[in-house]
């Protein structure tokens, strides 16, 4: 990657406090355009809350975000997924009672045309887009395998759990997003699923032009896909660098999985 | 007001009685949905919603006024009046409702849940006084533009006008269907009633999916008092707080925040309603004396015993 590439995403000395506590401090991340790139640290160091800033949800008290070196300064989370920010959660956050397709759809939603008139009287322009859209959600799910295509018409609430994890990924692309963040994608997942989906995310990043922030708590999955890591510890990132770095690293060995412990 | 205890008995009678339940039904129904687009949103149950229906009377009173209406009309007159009425009640109680939204609600949406409520209240008030400023305290007739012919089926007296009132109501609420399952905006809705949060991280906008909400339910309510004066005729400041509640009922019974509960509530409220005025008529001051009882009594049982409603509600996967 040449020095002059502008940086896909940029925390520039991010504070965020929530009355006295702070739960990010002056926190400095740099994530080059295609890689993938993992946060990590023990609970409550701060990892959500990183994603909530980048998102919109919150307003940092400190510092900059941006996109591709632009400010995300004041924009609300609709508008910053418009300008190419994606997430998934933790917590799968499927709307349960929509159907796969649509859960897409609503993914895709800044695709279609805004005006009332075009979407109300279903005017060729507002079809196009419709039709459009379905064909993606379609191929992202074909992305998946399918097995997955076939569920489309099955509401959220009914899919397995790794299912879910899916079709939220696929959810998340339906707006074409430049970063993507994941949140945990591998939890509550065993072994097998696990293993599959490292395999997507590494290719999901070719096949969509992606990159991608995760959070991860499993070492094996960071270790094993990241670019490059950045540890949180209290709010405070305490390293960041190569996965064999993040190994060796004394502060982070303690930090992370405490006194002597050894990374496998 | 109406006579709406029929004289004669037996099947007839309750067929009759039937036909204005599923009339005053329509009308529930379109003011219910309102309450429900907004309640399966925002979780507020906007108690001004009565009284921005009401305005639409108000507003077609004034209206029909200025025009010179005095008696039936017929033809491409009474169809011209219809469209224009329709229009312009729906445009004054969407405006309306858009406006309150924006002026009291929005301010307080992070407020604790009672804020809005006492908000609702106190803009109701202030709606009514304004239509009590406007037309006084009486109650003024709105002219018979509508003709008063009926079918007779079996001796059922089926009046063209509530047919009129049942097509208009229907094809209002196949409409809403239509745009709640086929478009973006109806897609952004549902999902922002299940989770605003992910629904903004995926790009929907939740303000204009909340305006969305209150100008679809203040349309629908502005149709309903163009029926209301169709069919009681009778326009004044209060009508609102009543006619609401009724609707408010009927949104609960269904089950709030449940569009298609909406619609059964309304019409099951309707038809409660027009039969209660007849086959409890043997009580002490008439049916209609005990009618408000028993439909309140309904909204009663409702929240201790299935506070979900008969269709259930769209339970928010909130975390």
């Amino acid at each position: 990657m040449p020095e002059t590439t502008i940086p896909a995403l940029q925390m520039r000395t991010v504070t965020k406090a929530f009355g006295g506590l702070t739960a990010v401090d002056s926190v400095d991340l740099t994530v080059q355009p295609g890689q993938i790139f993992s946060i990590i640290g023990p609970n409550g160091a701060g990892k959500a809350t990183v994603f909530n800033l980048i998102t919109g949800i919150y307003q940092p008290t400190n510092g900059d975000i941006l996109l591709q070196g632009q400010s995300l300064k004041g924009l609300t989370p609709d508008r910053v997924l418009r300008r190419g920010i994606a997430r998934t959660f933790q917590n799968i956050r499927l709307f349960s009672n929509m159907t796969v397709m649509e859960n897409i759809l609503v993914g895709e939603h800044k695709t279609f045309p805004g005006d009332l008139i075009s979407i109300i009287f279903h005017l060729p322009n507002y079809q196009s887009a419709e039709k459009h859209a379905r064909t993606r959600a379609l191929e992202l799910l074909s992305f998946f395998g399918p097995k997955m295509v076939a569920l489309k018409d099955e509401y959220a609430a009914n899919l397995s759990y790794a299912d879910r994890r899916r079709v939220e990924i696929a959810r998340a692309l339906g707006s074409n997003p430049k970063v993507l963040l994941l949140d945990e994608p591998t939890a509550g997942m065993n072994d097998a699923e696990t293993a599959e989906a490292v395999g997507y995310i590494t290719r999901m990043r070719e096949q969509f032009n992606l990159t991608i922030v995760l959070i991860e708590h499993k070492l094996q999955v960071t270790m094993g896909i990241s670019d490059r890591i950045a540890v949180l510890d209290y709010g405070k990132k305490i390293a960041e660098g190569l996965p064999e770095e993040i190994q060796r690293n004394e502060q982070v060995i303690e930090a992370y999985l405490g006194r002597k412990v050894v990374v496998e | 007001m109406l006579e709406f205890a029929a004289t004669n008995g037996g099947p007839v009678l309750f067929f009759q009685q039937l036909e204005l339940g599923i009339t005053l039904g329509a009308m529930y129904a379109l003011v219910a949905l309102g309450y429900t687009l907004v309640y399966g949103i925002i979780e507020l149950i906007n108690f001004a919603h009565g009284d921005v229906f009401m305005w639409s009377t108000v507003v077609l009173l004034l209206v029909s006024n200025a025009l010179g209406l005095k008696g039936t009309l017929g033809g491409f007159a009474l169809i011209g009046v219809l469209i224009l009425f329709l229009a312009i009640g729906m445009a004054v109680s969407a405006f309306l409702n858009v406006s309150i939204e924006r002026l009291a609600y929005r301010r307080l949406r992070k407020a604790p849940r009672l804020a809005p409520l006492i908000a609702a209240v106190g803009v109701s008030f202030i709606l009514e006084n304004i239509a009590q400023l406007t037309i006084g305290s009486g109650f003024i007739a709105f002219p018979p533009i509508f003709p008063t012919t009926a079918l007779n089926i079996f001796g059922v007296k089926i009046s063209i006008l509530h047919i009129f009132i049942f097509g208009l109501a229907v094809g209002l609420m196949y409409a809403l269907d239509r745009f709640i399952q086929t478009t973006k905006l109806g897609r952004a809705m549902r999902a922002t009633a299940q989770d605003p949060e992910a629904a903004a991280l995926m790009g929907v906008n939740v303000n204009r999916t909340i305006f969305m909400a209150f100008l679809i339910g203040g349309a629908l309510a502005g149709a309903a008092g163009l029926c209301y004066n169709l069919v009681i005729a009778q326009v004044n400041f209060f009508t609102g707080f009543k006619f609401g509640l009724i609707a408010f009922t009927a949104a609960v019974f269904g089950g709030i925040g449940n569009v298609y509960g909406a619609v059964a509530g309304g019409f099951a409220i309707g038809i409660i309603y027009a039969l209660s005025i007849q086959y409890f008529n043997f009580l002490p001051g008439g049916g209609v004396a005990w009618v408000d009882a028993i439909v309140f009594g309904i909204l009663v049982l409702t929240l201790v015993f299935r506070p979900s409603g008969i269709l259930g509600q769209q339970v928010p996967d909130k975390v």
